[in-house]
């Protein structure tokens, strides 16, 4: 895989009746880059991202992946393109153990149906021993082997924000969307995490990043994309967005206002 | 003693059959929450498809089990693909309609099943031939006969299997993560139809052998064996928990035995005034206790609120 393109978004937009959430909305994201996308609330940025992982269908508009069309409106497939999430408020399944979280995130790359499971072939035991330990290797990867066997709502918020994470990288994605990996966190919890992405990162996957803690973006991001409204209003590096008069207008500036930002 | 340990015995074949039954209306609930109320009308066609298949061997010398497992074999089949149809045309288009419209949609597919069977079979009770001797054993007081033996192994063996199924393999794993979280689910690449779909398979396969289970243990069939025997599983569903696996084996097993053992009390106890023939009033007083005082049941995490 040569550097490039992973996504192109081409003017998507969405609306839910008679409110426009997203508009015209292109920009790329370049291969094995940490891309950060942030916005005042309600600007569009999880409608983004609900678009982007088939949850919704743009009304118009579209993405291309890898060098294909998305499909809208179908989760499974977006998945097997090669694009995993995680939730703004933690989504995982809460009464599985924290391997099974991870290894159900296989479920997209393994094959065994209903009659493997039934008959028990030696094809269904050895991939189950692999899905186990892949899984296991992951949880490894971000830091929370121990607590494998524990249930998912047992574990500290922190590690289930991990957890979530590790079970996105199940579905070995091309593209790694995080809502708000940060949020909640305290600032020894975002240095940690700050370092975890970059790690990724190294696994050449392309991660975006929305997020509110201008700090970790703006250390950790190749490029920021800024969205007012539904519109985009700035595209570029750090540096230069940071310095964009409409980006602090819009979003910087109430921060600076208070002094330095959080 | 010896009638308690008997309706102990006679309880427990009983009950495993409300498990076998109670497991398909728990896990289509687990999943989409939905009371398919047209479960104990897919047991009844399996029960009578399987008839059909004993009542032509039934005569030729064959062995009696061999002759009940083609039954088996036949209305197993049968019955999932009444059970997927049942899902794709009455339940699927509903996923996004409100609550009530797929519960209303399953009456209509159990009173619509009801008269199919009565055009096929005629509405005369149907008797199911003895294929198989009625060899009695002792156990301490009580007495099992094969047939009773034959449906405890069958229903314990896969009650086990489900568990296996569903607690350690992929497709059990996508299963649970489907009853959880189905969109999350969706982001990890499970097709959640398809899950769904395979959900319907095994419960009405599941079904199909209870089906032929109680034709074999009663000797009798008819289009409307479905009813009384769907509420009763559904009741010992509710009673476990609805939506959770062992709550509808535990529930199953419970309800049999208490049924039994209120037909076998219940005349001494009152003198004669409430006789066996009251052991119906028992269970479903049961499902009316278990709805006020523990509404999530004896193993739910979650209150059965979509009823």
């Amino acid at each position: 895989m040569s550097a490039g393109v992973l996504l192109r978004a081409e003017a998507v937009g969405k609306k839910f009746g008679g409110l426009t959430a997203l508009a015209e909305v292109s920009f790329v994201i370049p291969r094995q880059s940490i891309y950060g996308l942030i916005g005042p609330n309600g600007a569009g940025k999880t409608t983004l991202f609900n678009l982007l992982t088939g949850i919704y269908t743009p009304d118009s508009g579209r993405f291309e992946f890898d060098g294909a069309p998305l499909a809208g409106g179908a989760p499974d497939r977006s998945c097997a393109a090669g694009i995993a999430r995680t939730f703004q408020n933690i989504r995982l399944f809460a009464s599985m153990t924290a391997l099974e979280n991870v290894m159900v995130g296989r479920h997209v790359r393994t094959r065994a149906g209903v009659f493997g499971a039934i008959l028990r072939t030696r094809d269904e035991r050895a991939e189950e021993q692999a899905i186990a330990a892949r899984a296991m290797e992951l949880l490894e990867f971000v830091g929370i082997a121990h607590r494998a066997h524990h249930v998912a709502r047992h574990l500290s918020y922190g590690d289930q924000r991990r957890l979530e994470i590790a079970r996105a990288l199940a579905t070995e994605p091309q593209l790694l969307a995080l809502d708000e990996p940060a949020a909640g966190m305290n600032e020894t919890e975002t240095a940690q995490l700050g370092e975890l992405l970059r790690r990724i990162r190294a696994l050449d996957i392309t991660i975006l990043l929305i997020e509110h803690d201008v700090k970790l973006v703006m250390g950790l991001c190749d490029r920021v994309a800024v969205l007012e409204y539904g519109r985009l209003i700035a595209e570029g590096e750090p540096e230069a967005v940071q310095r964009d008069p409409r980006v602090i207008e819009a979003y910087l500036g109430a921060e600076h206002g208070g002094g330095e930002a959080a | 003693m010896d009638i308690f340990l008997q309706q102990l015995v006679n309880g427990l074949v009983q009950g495993s059959i409300y498990a076998l039954v109670a497991l398909g209306y728990t896990m289509v609930y687990g999943i989409i929450e939905l009371v398919n109320f047209a479960h104990g009308e897919v047991v009844m066609v399996g029960a009578l498809v399987s008839l059909s298949v004993i009542q032509r061997l039934a005569d030729r010398g064959l062995s009696g089990w061999g002759v009940i497992a083609a039954g088996i074999l036949v209305s197993i089949p049968a019955c999932m693909a009444l059970g997927f149809a049942i899902e794709r045309v009455a339940y699927r288009p509903l996923r996004r309609a409100p609550r009530l419209a797929p519960l209303i949609s399953a009456i209509g597919v159990s009173i619509a099943l009801q008269q199919l069977a009565a055009l096929i079979w005629g509405r005369n009770f149907l008797h199911y031939p003895e294929v198989v001797a009625r060899t009695p054993f002792h156990l301490g007081g009580a007495v099992i006969t094969e047939v009773q033996l034959v449906i405890l192994a069958t229903a314990a063996l896969l009650m086990a299997g489900l568990w296996f199924l569903v607690q350690r393999t992929r497709l059990g794993r996508a299963m649970r993560a489907t009853a959880q979280n189905p969109a999350v689910a969706g982001l990890m690449g499970v097709d959640v139809d398809r899950i769904i779909a395979t959900t319907f398979l095994i419960g009405s396969a599941l079904a199909a052998v209870a089906g032929t289970l109680v034709g074999t243990y009663y000797n009798v069939g008819n289009h409307t064996m479905g009813f009384l025997l769907g509420m009763k599983a559904f009741t010992a569903a509710v009673l476990g928990g609805i939506g959770n696996l062992q709550g509808a084996m535990l529930g199953g097993l419970l309800l049999g035995v208490i049924e039994n053992l209120g037909a076998g009390y219940l005349g001494n106890l009152t003198g004669g005034v409430i006789g066996s023939n009251y052991s119906d009033v028992l269970s479903f007083l049961m499902l009316v206790a278990v709805l006020v005082l523990r509404p999530s049941g004896l193993l739910g995490e979650r209150s059965a609120e979509k009823v």
